[in-house]
């Protein structure tokens, strides 16, 4: 990478933007060049509705990357996504089905299943010291062999309740959806525990080097433990919105998940390799990959065009700026 | 040590999962209904084979200390190519094998390229080339179809002299063709190296980015060929998402039931080949003891919970507490 012209140019811009990571400013360039373009394409794309609309979408991927970016800090990653979004929305759908009780209790108890699938993947990464990618893969695969059983020996409840669609589509505060209002709430806890508590900085000093990390004191596999019970909780939180959204839930409805919540952690400036990264950039990264993908639907791609693309774009902007240091 | 031990220890692991096999295919056969006969044996191998190929695949790139996510893709992918291109006269058919076999080889070497070349970390960089190659194989392929030669087909999932299957003698030739020259050439023993430790290979001056792009490059044609046998097997090309990611998930499976380490630099692909068959029987044995199919996809994940948790046995041996963090 040419630092030398970079920093050439940085010396010429005002100081909050000198201060910013490249790649953050990167992503947020992505967005405003996608905005222009799609306003060649058609005029209502900078009208608020449809960018308020598009901050709606994000906001479900943004609760998922949210917790995928907790993850990718400590140097893990979380491919669990899938299964743990379609068993959150289909274990709240189903708790709804058993009276008043199970009405009240289906968001908490749909959290606490994705929640159970983190604590699995927490306990095989921090406890036995299986790689990350492994573990996820094969709870991934437990939680959906569990899920086909589940639906298939008899047809539960699959439809949302009331709580989980206002949560979704309601508007407490008119103009604004509620779905942003919890990617914002969410989003400021995380800035919140990130940047001022301890285990904020216990995640990335793990993600910089766990020995160093275990040897300043830190009980890195309970911190390890919680980051993925926290990002399987958000993962089922997220489909127990879409369920909300959709009005049902679907057995695949989280495979759409998987690579757009990493691509969207990745895109912002958080390094794969752990120990570096802003909440800022995720959710530029967020907003990246749903304003992507809505213009190649309003292009009416098909799906394999907007697979292709997708891979590509990822590939590309990787290159761009999340590569590895040369071997010295 | 006598030099029989060392080359016990070598291959403890594929030792363990042609155990392993024969145990499970042992108990299979001997409570399937029609018992151990030439036909039984022919449509397990017929099944395992294709996930011996995507396994031995995933073997070279876990060999070097990576992973391929995008192995199912490339099997997806040759399996809607080979449904298009291997039909015809001899010729053309010739030339649609070679076609079906030389994408197999562009994917893994675009992966390898990516991830050598372009220091990216090969969970990312696979999952979205494989992204590409299913949105590819989504092009050809946009609703199931299309036909395959069928002579040859049926020549090569058929039996030789009424007993041998013959998916399993094109599996040992593939295995003496690509896997054997691989792993004794100089390059292979890059590749080893690389995974072992890539810096005291490099410091060695061992050309590790040629050996682990030729592991990555290999992969994608070890790939092809088990779209290119999956075509033989179905007769039809068909770009599905849930089969690829499934295949995937097995080759990963396979590999660490085959004694390979995800580590990197141990193992080899005759091990994940018996542990591709094992897995596939243990999968059938539900079938066998009268389970309801929509148990399967949970056995099967219960299997690779447990056999990725094997692993942490060897937690027990560290002395030093720091060797917790690699």
């Amino acid at each position: 990478m040419s630092e030398t012209t970079l920093g050439g140019i940085a010396g010429r811009m005002p100081k909050f933007l000198r201060r910013a990571d490249p790649a953050v400013v990167t992503a947020f360039a992505c967005i405003v060049l996608l905005l222009f373009l799609g306003s060649l394409y058609s005029r209502s794309f900078l009208s608020p509705e449809y960018l308020l609309q598009q901050l709606k979408v994000a906001s479900f991927l943004g609760v998922i990357a949210t917790g995928m970016m907790l993850v990718i800090l400590l140097g893990q990653i979380d491919l669990s996504v899938p299964w743990a979004v379609a068993a959150g929305a289909m274990m709240a759908c189903a708790a709804a089905a058993y009276g008043p009780v199970g009405v009240a209790l289906a968001i908490p108890f749909g959290v606490l299943c994705g929640v159970a699938i983190g604590i699995v993947n927490g306990i095989g990464v921090a406890y036995l010291r299986i790689p990350s990618m492994i573990i996820t893969l094969a709870t991934n695969a437990v939680a959906q062999g569990l899920m086909v059983v589940y639906t298939g020996g008899f047809s539960p409840q699959d439809s949302a309740t009331a709580a989980m669609r206002y949560l979704a589509t309601g508007f407490t505060i008119p103009g604004v959806p509620n779905a942003v209002i919890i990617w914002a709430l969410i989003g400021a806890a995380m800035v919140f525990v990130l940047t001022r508590s301890s285990f904020g900085r216990s995640v990335y000093g793990i993600g910089n080097r766990e020995r160093a990390a275990y040897l300043s004191g830190i009980d890195t596999r309970r911190i390890v433990l919680i980051a993925f019970a926290v990002s399987g909780g958000l993962s089922a939180f997220g489909g127990v919105l879409l369920a909300g959204y959709a009005s049902k839930a679907a057995q695949s409805m989280g495979d759409a998940y998987l690579l757009p919540s990493i691509a969207a952690v990745v895109l912002g400036g958080t390094s794969i390799l752990g120990g570096r990264g802003s909440y800022l950039g995720t959710v530029a990264g967020v907003i990246l990959i749903t304003l992507l993908q809505s213009i190649l639907s309003v292009m009416q791609m098909p799906e394999a065009g907007r697979q292709i693309i997708y891979g590509v774009v990822i590939v590309a902007m990787l290159l761009l700026y999340g590569r590895a240091p040369a071997s010295r | 040590m006598k030099d029989w031990r060392y080359w016990l220890a070598e291959q403890r692991g594929t030792l363990l999962a042609f155990g392993i096999f024969i145990v499970m295919f042992a108990i299979y056969s001997a409570n399937h209904p029609a018992g151990f006969t030439a036909n039984v044996v022919q449509t397990a191998a017929n099944k395992g084979v294709l996930l011996a190929f995507v396994a031995m695949a995933q073997t070279l790139v876990v060999i070097t200390a990576g992973i391929d996510l995008s192995v199912g893709m490339i099997f997806t992918l040759t399996n809607c190519m080979a449904s298009w291109l291997v039909i015809g006269t001899g010729l053309e058919t010739a030339f649609g094998v070679l076609a079906v076999l030389g994408t197999g080889l562009l994917c893994g070497a675009v992966n390898g390229a990516i991830v050598i070349y372009g220091r990216l970390q090969p969970i990312v960089a696979t999952i979205a080339t494989g992204a590409v190659f299913f949105g590819l194989a989504l092009l050809l392929r946009p609703v199931p179809g299309g036909s395959v030669n069928e002579d040859l087909a049926d020549f090569l999932t058929g039996r030789f002299f009424g007993v041998v299957p013959a998916s399993l003698v094109a599996l040992l030739a593939v295995v003496l063709v690509v896997w054997v020259p691989f792993s004794r050439s100089e390059l292979g023993r890059a590749a080893y190296a690389a995974g072992s430790s890539e810096t005291a290979a490099y410091m060695s001056g061992v050309p590790i980015r040629r050996g682990k792009f030729l592991a990555y490059t290999l992969a994608g044609l070890l790939a092809a060929i088990g779209g290119l046998f999956l075509t033989f097997f179905t007769y039809t090309g068909e770009a599905a998402y849930a089969s690829g990611n499934a295949y995937t998930l097995f080759s990963i499976a396979a590999v660490v039931l085959g004694g390979v380490s995800l580590f990197g630099g141990k193992g080899s692909a005759i091990g994940a080949i018996f542990g591709a068959l094992a897995f596939r029987t243990i999968g059938d044995l539900l079938f066998v003891f009268d389970f309801d199919p929509l148990w399967q996809p949970l056995f099967q994940g219960v299997i690779l919970l447990i056999a990725v948790s094997l692993g942490a046995f060897a937690l027990f041996r560290v002395r030093n507490r720091l060797e917790w963090f690699l």
